[in-house]
């Protein structure tokens, strides 16, 4: 790793002090484990008298179960015991996804097996109990189900018609949930606008694709009547809570243990009925019971994301000052809301999202929620960003072509400016500390799009199609309690953090933050032994345990730094003061005199220190020789919670330049360039690989990835060759840069960097594309833009 | 019932010994690797097209959850836990300081394709290196720090 330093935050003090380690580019020794063989991933764990379950799933999308026969399935080898929805709903009661902040969701019970009606293709109805998976699965093919199929509703566009299938009669109709956001007149500014551009775009659904699926180990231990549930999950407290209020459990009693996660991407946050289930079969049979989902569940029971058509209206005068957008946004969830985050925050975040970086004095947006009979849709990486971002980025370029003026011009003019904060999104969303025009200046300097425009030319004349593009975007991240709390979700908005020095010297941090792959034990590592004054090598970190951490929300929204962060930063500080108390009794001077660094505390004047494995041995082994009356505590915790602000969002700008094979319609991405703002950066590197993760993520979606639906609902593409995923050859090099906007809100000043890739990336590609497929009157409004779908843009098919 | 057939195989897995082992004759290498403690070989699809479970078998790249059990009678296997010769330390240090792997469940796979890339000597551009790992999904990365990586270990070998 580079040793890239940055000094960008004066709270912190100088980058060039000992044992400066917030803002350097170090390499995460915690993780070379991963390099050896030597992880934990939950299907890595056995326990005694472990058992396994296969699911038997509804291979309709919607259907009805007029009965179930596991009498000769019963019999076969190796099998315990078969369980339906009667089994397992005496133990585990059902749950609702809606929240009640956002105005009125409707969404039925679901619980872990579905009982008379099957709703999606994949929806668990049996779950077999055997001593292997084999034998559960070789069970499964001799339970007899007698079906009836019903019509599916799969089009999101004709759940509302009045002929449309009802998924949930009692609901009347397949509505979910529906918001209206109305800022000023937009309707009089349409009319004085000079030009008025339009356009509607859809983007097909996709999902998270974790290599490693999701998993779960529950051992019910009946002797001490307490539950531990190993989980691949990100959100460990939460899962905590929801299990012992659905298992009727004493919730102090049901522990959560996440230890490695092979990437989550907000996929893994969620509460899936085939886990609620596989808890409740341990809870029943007093035995460990493990689930690791195979990738046909993957693919069929993982929440899928996206699935919106928007459309969407800007006008502008003829100096190319917006005067109004306005949004119409559609997306289909599958049958049920999922709990307890709710499936209305994609569309929430669409509306609120859209516009965000620029000032729009009448703005209106319109989402609407419906049911189908789909796999379940919800929060993944980026929530609704990437909607968001692409509908106001189309909607400027082609504002920008009407008029003719140019792309990085007509962003420019139209900016909330960077000494404007605080300040309001155009949907009334508070923001503070951004700096779009600083970041769109940084990537004009590191893209030089002159260049390309010469370029472009040049291909043309060849033949080749090129084209490029460059967008600004809001981030949302460390979110406040308004985000899920508010609504009634046990969902912790604070997180904690506590530090200890040990009698050997060493320092023991332990965080309610999870690690999933983003390197939260090496920047929890960094921070502390930053504030701290030791070596890096002497703190040791404890994640993902609600027996062994203090309480707190655990890793999504891309909090873990700004949050999580703040919380270990001011629990080092805390240890710190009374550490050199300590030290200033024993030495007897004043702790003003003195500092830590490299784990000893010195005088700053010189002369004799002490250090920290001495004052320890004397603290815990000899405290008779601590003067009376001092504070012997060598342990600190503090937590952080944001206030006052929905969430601390982060700004970005992208660009990007392609070439399109008029032929074939492949799609070339020659160069993306990234410039992020998300204030302090405790590791350089870490946070340039979240960006470039994020990005081919939002590659994906832009360019390949779908889940496709045949009429009937059936998935088409259930299978890691069918389904399309960013694999290394067709991915670009990014270049990443930064502004350095700190936080106001907190003492690190870090905001999250998780999502902006994955939000930005759809806009800025579809707009380069769409700048090189101008040259021949043509466009693309429909992602993933599929070679077939550029064909036939360009009239070729 | 043919599922609970098994076969008596011996063959070694880094170095090590087993003679004589029952295993089911439809079980894949994997999953008899993984019930043998050897986990840090994974699994992400089990049809072949994720690389994760890549390891080494007789001196060859193999999908490991392609391959039944029973056909590694009489082979020499290696996973990632044995990979700890010179060059693959050197090809570790190199992963660590480019932070080639997030989560680290594609790694294993990663190590076992970088691995046969530097045992070919040959000098790969970053795109050629791209298309060689091109069987190996990672879905945290993005693959530049990978590349990174191999880049660097080309280099060094060569
Ligand atoms: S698990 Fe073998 S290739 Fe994916
Ligand atoms: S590091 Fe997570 S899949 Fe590659």
């Amino acid at each position: 790793m580079d040793d890239i330093k940055v000094n960008q935050n004066p709270k912190l003090g100088s980058i060039d002090r000992p044992n400066s380690y917030i803002g350097r580019s170090l390499p995460r020794e915690n993780a070379k484990k991963h390099l050896d063989g030597g992880g934990q991933f939950v299907d890595d764990l056995t326990l005694p008298r472990m058992v396994h379950v296969a699911f038997l799933r509804s291979p309709f999308a919607h259907a009805e179960i007029k009965s179930i026969d596991t009498k000769t399935a019963k019999l076969s080898d190796g099998v315990i015991d078969i369980f339906t929805a009667k089994e397992i709903d005496e133990v585990c009661k059902p749950w609702v996804g809606v929240l009640g902040h956002l105005g009125e969701m409707r969404s039925p019970e679901q619980s872990p097996l579905a009982k008379k009606i099957a709703r999606w293709q994949g929806e668990p109805i049996a779950v077999v109990i055997a001593n292997s998976r084999a034998q559960a699965e070789d069970a499964l093919e001799l339970i007899e189900v007698d079906w009836l199929e019903k019509d599916a509703q799969v089009d999101m566009e004709t759940a509302l018609d009045p002929n449309a299938v009802i998924i949930h009669p009692e609901l009347g109709n397949n509505l979910f949930w529906t918001r209206t956001v109305n800022q000023g007149d937009v309707d009089k500014a349409f009319k004085e606008a000079d030009a008025v551009v339009e356009t509607t775009l859809d983007f097909a659904r996709h999902t998270g694709v974790t290599l490693e699926s999701r998993g779960i180990v529950a051992d019910w231990n009946k002797a001490e009547n307490k539950m531990t549930i190993y989980h691949n999950g990100q959100a460990p407290h939460m899962m905590q809570h929801i299990i012992a209020k659905h298992l009727d459990l004493n919730e102090g009693l049901v522990r959560i243990i996440s230890r490695d996660v092979g990437g989550s991407f907000g996929i893994k946050v969620h509460v899936y009925p085939d886990e609620m289930a596989v808890t409740a079969i341990s809870k029943k049979l007093g035995r460990p019971v493990k689930f690791i989902a195979d990738r046909l569940e993957s693919f069929t029971t993982d929440i899928h994301a996206r699935c919106h058509k928007i459309s969407g209206k800007l006008g502008v005068d003829k100096n190319g000052k917006i005067l109004a957008m306005e949004i119409d946004d559609l997306s289909g969830i599958g049958p049920f809301s999922m709990y307890p985050r709710t499936s209305a925050i994609e569309t929430n975040q669409v509306l609120n999202l859209s516009g965000a970086p620029y000032v729009i004095p009448n703005y209106k947006a319109v989402g609407t929620v419906v049911f189908q009979n789909k796999t379940p849709m919800c929060q993944y990486r980026a929530v609704g960003h990437p909607i968001a971002v692409a509908i106001t980025e189309a909607l400027i370029d082609k504002a920008a072509y009407k008029i003719g003026m140019d792309l990085d011009k007509i962003r420019k003019i139209n900016f909330i400016p960077d000494n404007s904060y605080p300040n309001k999104s155009p949907s009334g969303v508070p923001l503070e500390d951004l700096s779009h025009q600083a970041s769109m200046d940084k990537l004009l300097e590191i893209m030089d799009i002159e260049k390309f425009e010469t370029k472009k030319k040049d291909d043309y004349q060849k033949g080749i199609l090129s084209g490029y593009g460059v967008i600004s975007m809001c981030e949302v991240t460390n979110p406040s309690p308004l985000f899920y709390g508010v609504g009634g979700a046990h969902i912790s908005s604070q997180d904690g953090a506590s530090i200890r020095l040990e009698g050997s010297g060493a320092i023991h941090l332990s965080s309610s933050i999870t690690e999933q792959g983003q390197g939260t034990e090496a920047i929890m590592k960094q921070i502390a032994a930053d504030q701290l004054g030791v070596k890096l090598e002497s703190v040791r970190v404890t994640l993902g345990d609600t027996d062994a951490t203090p309480y707190g929300g655990g890793t999504w929204a891309s909090r873990g730094a700004g949050i999580g962060g703040e919380a270990v930063l001011k629990a080092a500080r805390k240890l710190k003061d009374n550490i050199l108390n300590i030290a200033a009794a024993i030495m007897q001077t004043d702790k003003e005199s003195l500092d830590i660094e490299d784990n000893n505390v010195v005088r700053k004047n010189g002369g004799e220190g002490i250090s920290l494995q001495k004052l320890a041995e004397t603290v815990y082994y000899r405290g008779h020789e601590i003067p009376k009356g001092t504070n012997p505590e060598l342990l600190a915790t503090a937590s952080f919670l944001i206030e006052g602000i929905p969430f601390v969002f982060t700004n970005s700008a992208m660009g990007c330049q392609v070439s399109i094979d008029q032929d074939t319609g492949i799609i070339k991405i020659n160069k993306f360039w990234a410039v992020e703002d998300c204030g302090t950066q405790i590791n350089p590197k870490l946070v340039e690989e979240q960006i470039r993760g994020g990005v081919i993520q939002g590659i994906g979606g832009a360019l390949f990835e779908e889940c496709v639906y045949d009429d009937q609902g059936n998935m088409q593409n259930a299978t890691m060759a069918d389904y399309l995923v960013p694999m290394a050859y067709e991915m670009p090099d990014i270049i990443v840069d930064h502004v350095t906007t700190n936080s106001g809100r907190s003492i690190i000043g870090a905001k999250g960097a998780g999502e902006a890739g994955t939000g930005g990336a759809p806009a800025v590609i579809m707009n380069a594309i769409n700048n090189a497929l101008k040259q021949v009157g043509a466009e693309v409004i429909s992602q993933p833009i599929t070679p077939e779908k550029v064909l036939k843009a360009l009239g070729k098919i | 019932m043919a599922a609970n057939n098994t076969l008596s195989i011996s063959f070694t897995v880094n170095g090590e010994k087993f003679n004589n082992v029952n295993v089911p004759s439809r079980q894949h290498l994997a999953d008899f690797l993984r019930s043998q403690g050897f986990t840090g070989t994974h699994l992400g699809c089990e049809q072949g097209a994720c690389g994760a479970c890549t390891i080494e078998m007789d001196g060859k790249a193999v999908r490991s959850c392609l391959v039944l059990a029973s056909q590694a009678n009489g082979s020499d296997l290696k996973t990632v836990e044995g990979f700890d010769d010179k060059m693959m330390e050197q090809v570790k240090q190199s992963f660590l300081k480019h932070n080639a792997f997030q989560c680290g469940f594609c790694s294993p796979g990663m190590l076992m394709t970088t691995k046969e890339i530097l045992l070919s000597k040959k000098k790969l551009t970053r795109d050629e290196i791209r298309s060689e790992i091109s069987g190996n999904y990672c879905r945290c990365t993005g693959y530049q720090s990978i590349v990174d990586a191999i880049e660097e270990c080309i280099n060094e070998v060569n």
